[in-house]
């Protein structure tokens, strides 16, 4: 029978991730070689716990979720979110910016560069939320399991990390 | 403006995350909505502009093929360097176990990993038994017992079909060797129990060194016979005779 077993599973489900998941480890650690670091060790931890995975559950959002606690035990993860306060992420409803000025429509001519330096200039919570919902086009639900937050704290913090990141990009333009 | 409402809501609609009815009614109002249409738009610039400018680190070959050697099974092992010489033992020592089956005894590390193993195997065989709930799966039908492994370990394997033969299944219950997940079926054969487990040959500690064969290490009060496929590692053990130990074997590695 071509009974396939799922020793190969592992490489299979977690090898797509690769590029993605070094990208956004960059991102987090802003240094290439800690991101190799952290983009490592996030394999091995996902090899060694892949029988505790589930099947059938977000492998993505599993394999990110190791990526980004590795990240914040990680020298430069404590040192990044320790001069960076969890924001007032109590207030659930947060206004987005309310009107566009014809300042903030520029911006569609931003090029790339302003905007990475903008993303670069986020508080690490703000920068990897924005990250997973335009980079991953993960859902609200997938960033909730990544981040291990709640929807309504996924959404609050969008929010605040767009406006946070018009506001670097006004300057600029 | 009314429009205030609709605006506080329109990061949410280009993420398409709104409930369904509620996305509709936004495309009707975005589309009649001069004002909401210019901010949709430049949100929608703006999501693309971020898109594109995060994508912006790519990890190099070397990195690529560094991370791939650490979760690759064997077989693609052998293409990097820094495996070569693990390779060319393994390739040693499959010529020699070629040239004599008793070769492979030689290694007193490769015996003393193979009789943990079978001690490992024969503990779980007889805790198993010695319990008042060997199985946590009874079952005859082993289209019931296969799927009940679903989602518990990592791997799927086959179930041999019994007609026509002596053995009977009992049921099976999860076990670990080596801290890593495996199955543990039992048979009936003639009111003797015998243990068939099946685990991922990779997660073994020394695969190689477990070998194929038969040949019980010294002091194992019960038959057993273990080997290699697709991937898995199985192991017979139980206090049958030797050739209904084997014949149980056969069904299972013409199932396979």
């Amino acid at each position: 029978m071509g009974n396939e077993p799922a020793t190969e599973s592992f490489e299979q489900l977690a090898m797509p991730h690769f590029e993605r998941l070094y990208n956004f480890a960059c991102w987090l650690s802003q240094d290439r070689n800690e991101a190799e670091d952290l983009v490592q060790e996030t394999y091995v931890k996902a090899l060694r716990g892949f029988s505790s995975f589930q099947p059938g559950t977000n492998f993505r959002a599993w394999i990110y979720k190791i990526l980004r606690n590795t990240f914040l035990t990680s020298r430069t993860g404590l040192q990044a979110t320790a001069t960076v306060p969890l924001d007032l992420e109590s207030g659930e409803e947060s206004l987005p910016a309310t009107h566009e000025t014809p300042e903030s429509i520029l911006l569609q001519r931003s090029d790339g560069q302003l905007v990475q330096r903008a993303l670069e200039q986020l508080p690490v919570f703000q920068r990897e939320v924005l990250l997973l919902c335009e980079v991953e086009e993960m859902s609200y639900q997938e960033i909730s399991a990544t981040l291990d937050i709640p929807i309504g704290t996924v959404m609050s913090r969008l929010s605040r990390a767009r406006k946070a990141l018009r506001d670097g990009l006004r300057p600029q333009v | 403006m009314v429009c205030e409402s609709w605006k506080a809501k329109l990061d949410t609609y280009l993420d398409g995350e709104l409930p369904e009815q509620e996305m509709r009614t936004f495309d009707a109002h975005v589309r009649g909505c001069p004002s909401c249409s210019a901010d949709a738009l430049v949100r929608v610039q703006m999501k693309r502009t971020i898109q594109t400018a995060g994508k912006r680190f790519t990890p190099s070959a070397e990195f690529r093929r560094r991370i791939q050697q650490k979760i690759a099974s064997k077989p693609q092992r052998r293409f990097y360097p820094a495996w070569m010489f693990v390779t060319a033992a393994a390739a040693v020592f499959v010529v020699a176990a070629l040239t004599s089956t008793y070769l492979a005894n030689r290694s007193t590390r490769n015996l003393a990993y193979r009789e943990h193993v079978f001690s490992e195997i024969a503990d779980l065989h007889v805790a198993t038994l010695a319990s008042s709930s060997p199985v946590d799966v009874i079952s005859t039908d082993r289209h019931t017992v296969k799927p009940w492994f679903q989602g518990k370990i990592p791997f799927a394997f086959n179930l041999p079909e019994l007609q026509n033969s002596e053995f009977s299944l009992v049921g099976g219950s999860m076990a670990y060797l080596d801290q890593t997940p495996g199955a543990h079926l039992i048979y009936d054969v003639r009111k003797h129990h015998i243990s068939v487990f099946v685990f991922q040959e990779r997660s073994l500690n020394s695969p190689a060194s477990v070998g194929d064969n038969s040949i019980s290490p010294k002091n194992l009060p019960f038959n057993t016979t273990t080997w290699s496929h697709g991937g898995l590692r199985y192991f017979v053990i139980g206090d049958a005779s030797p050739p209904d130990i084997e014949h149980l074997a056969k069904l299972f590695k013409d199932s396979s």
